[in-house]
């Protein structure tokens, strides 16, 4: 008993440093990313927030507003809701395509066709280019004269309208050209499709289900992860749209392509109103918060996790 | 089989249908494949056109990239000379036998006047469909070159190399050392941290951006490379995200044998963990290569001189000054793709692995 006494307090002591020096470490080792949140993310947040007041630009001086960027946005720019309703537009075509599309092509992938990797590849190739290059390069393919969209479309006796040039195809075009990108949503997918066990569709098949059936009752459920997963990147994505708009358009003919976020840039970076921008910027956080939020609300109703399969 | 034989011969009748339901089960499958086939075959050649159009674009006669309907084939008409005119050429039948003659002049009623072009004397009116234009396969590798210098093309791939590799490496080094903080130590607001981390994922970029470019301008970085490059030496979430998914993967019991041997935290990293890794880390470095390499939002608003400018920048400046220039305009476009194109089909593998860790995972 006398021998042990002492020495319990010390090891007690030694292992409470151990402690605060995992602690310790595990600050040091992280620390570049706190550093870099709060310079980067923060500050900037903070910041980008109290501009949203004011008139903030690089030529005048800076005078606070309260909450007049956000009246003026609301009530008299007609911009505004045109650039939400441009994005909007977009995102409710182009992300549902995207879905099924890609959803179908890991379909057909997953029915066991021969040379798999080559269809992967060939499939995802698109998703490596992105960027100006490949919105150049869509530029001229949806030229109405000598473009390749319009000579497919020639194929089929369609004659093609002037899309990039026309106020009414411009969007659509851009949306066709989002389907390009189908390939990297189709591999999460494929990803999720093999992780189905297969003894859930041999128990369906002795039950008698037919394939429409086994889809609907078995794949369908237990991809909903996946596809919620896609849904919120793709809206957030949507958001964030800016180089093809930038390259292709520039927001025309006629604003119709005027993209949220070629707005914003807009008004930051070609009028100067950087308080505006921020505002702008500010709302489209709200925005895309709040529809991410209904989205992950809502996927208690139509999302499937293991553990809730498993409770079953 | 054992089951099988035992129905058969206590139920035949239900061993019947069963083989009926297998021998048409296995016949739709059989269909079911060729159908898949099909329309993978038709998605692809879909897919693909955008790029094949690209590259023979790029090595096509300036007025051969406007017809319609496009040739896929870098093709020209042939020409002649005659009394100092060039007339094209045409192979049509002449007394049943074909020949390639010049076409001097269209008559009416459908017909033409063709000579022969070694002797221009000898003239034949011919029906004009009946002849077929010659062409023949001319490559203008020459496009490539006139492409790439008429713009400063090496000052941009510099500029984007430079860019490239640095940040890459800040952002193998930076997210390393915070993914395995916050893979293997317990401390008291670790787990906060890491969430707050996550959900700077779900931030859009434009709420930090203006205040950004205001504090990169107040330092005198305007202008420069630094703004697109010193943030990568600050960590970014879905890389940190992508690497703690897996270290958490490398067994726990290979630190503490290192420990015990004496070595401390960042030795663990180095020689555990890290070669354990490769594969994540190369995943992480080529998609990180990819983003940097065609970012041109970062580009846009911090570079202004044309010397700083990367691909992206050039590309862009390049088709608004050029953009009836398509031959040479794809043939950079081409130039632009093609690190990228052959950086996927090398690693293909870490690629598909990298979208399906950070996809389904997630």
């Amino acid at each position: 008993m006398t021998a042990t006494t002492p020495s319990l307090p010390m090891k007690q002591k030694k292992v409470l440093s151990l402690s605060k020096r995992e602690a310790l470490t595990a600050y040091l080792l992280i620390t570049p990313w706190i550093v870099g949140f709060i310079i980067f993310t923060l500050g900037p947040m903070i910041a980008s927030l109290t501009f949203s007041f004011t008139n903030f630009s690089i030529t005048k001086p800076t005078q606070f507003l309260g909450l007049a960027n956000f009246i003026q946005m609301f009530f008299q720019d007609y911009r505004f809701w045109l650039s939400l309703r441009v994005t909007l537009t977009f995102a409710i075509f182009a992300i549902p395509l995207g879905l099924v599309f890609g959803l179908l092509l890991a379909l057909l992938l997953n029915a066991k066709v021969p040379g798999i990797a080559v269809w992967r590849t060939i499939y995802y190739t698109p998703s490596v280019v992105s960027g100006v290059a490949v919105a150049i390069l869509w530029g001229y393919l949806f030229n109405p004269q000598y473009g390749v969209i319009n000579w497919l479309l020639s194929l089929v006796n369609i004659k093609g309208p002037g899309w990039l040039g026309s106020p009414d195809w411009a969007l659509p075009a851009l949306i066709i050209m989002s389907l390009w990108g189908v390939g990297g949503g189709m591999i999460i997918y494929l990803a999720g499709l093999q992780g189905i066990p297969t003894a859930l569709y041999e128990a369906a098949e002795v039950d008698g289900a037919n394939s429409v059936q086994k889809f609907f009752k078995i794949t369908l459920p237990l991809i909903t992860p996946v596809l919620f997963y896609n849904l919120v990147i793709g809206i957030i994505g949507t958001f964030q749209y800016f180089t093809n708009a930038y390259v292709m358009t520039g927001g025309g003919p006629v604003e119709r392509t005027l993209f949220y976020n070629l707005y914003l840039y807009n008004n930051a970076f070609r009028y100067q109103q950087l308080g505006y921008a921020s505002a702008l910027a500010w709302v489209l956080f709200i925005i895309v918060l709040i529809l991410t939020m209904l989205v992950f609300r809502s996927s208690a109703m139509w999302v499937y996790y293991e553990g809730e399969l498993k409770r079953r | 089989m054992a089951t099988e034989t035992l129905q058969s011969t206590t139920y035949p009748e239900l061993s019947r249908i069963r083989l009926i339901n297998r021998k048409s089960l296995k016949f739709q499958r059989a269909v079911g494949k060729l159908l898949a086939l099909f329309f993978l075959s038709c998605g692809a050649v879909l897919v693909l056109l955008p790029l094949v159009w690209m590259l023979t674009t790029s090595l096509k006669a300036r007025e051969n990239a406007t017809e319609f309907p496009p040739s896929w084939i870098p093709q020209e008409s042939i020409k002649t000379e005659y009394n100092g005119r060039n007339y094209f050429m045409y192979d049509i039948p002449v007394n049943g036998e074909v020949r390639r003659m010049g076409m001097l002049k269209k008559q009416p009623g459908g017909m033409a006047i063709f000579f022969n072009p070694d002797n221009p004397e000898e003239q034949y009116t011919l029906k004009l469909e009946d002849g077929k234009k010659a062409m023949k396969t001319v490559i203008h590798w020459e496009n490539y070159k006139i492409g790439l210098t008429m713009v400063p093309f090496n000052r941009y791939v510099w500029n984007t190399l430079l860019v490239v590799i640095t940040t890459t490496i800040g952002v193998i080094i930076s997210c390393t050392l915070v993914a395995y903080g916050f893979s293997r130590f317990r401390a008291r607001w670790i787990d906060v941290l890491f969430l707050i981390l996550l959900s700077t994922i779900m931030l859009p970029a434009q709420v930090t951006l203006i205040p950004q470019f205001v504090l990169f301008q107040k330092m005198g970085w305007y202008d420069t490379l630094l703004p697109l490059i010193v943030p990568s030496f600050f960590a970014n979430a879905w890389d940190v995200f992508l690497l703690r998914q897996f270290f958490m993967s490398v067994p726990l019991e290979m630190d503490e044998a290192a420990r015990i041997d004496g070595a401390n935290p960042l030795q663990v990293l180095l020689y555990i963990l890290v070669p354990q890794s490769w594969p994540a880390l190369a995943t992480v470095s080529i998609f990180h290569f990819l983003w940097a390499w065609n970012d041109f939002f970062g580009p846009l608003i911090y570079l202004q001189s044309q010397d700083k400018w990367t691909i992206a920048l050039g590309l862009q400046s390049f088709s608004g000054l050029y953009s009836q220039q398509i031959t040479y305009l794809m043939a950079a476009s081409t130039v632009s793709m093609l690190p990228c194109l052959i950086i996927f089909f090398v690693a293909q593998k870490l690629f598909i692995q990298g979208v399906v860790v950070s996809g389904v995972k997630g």
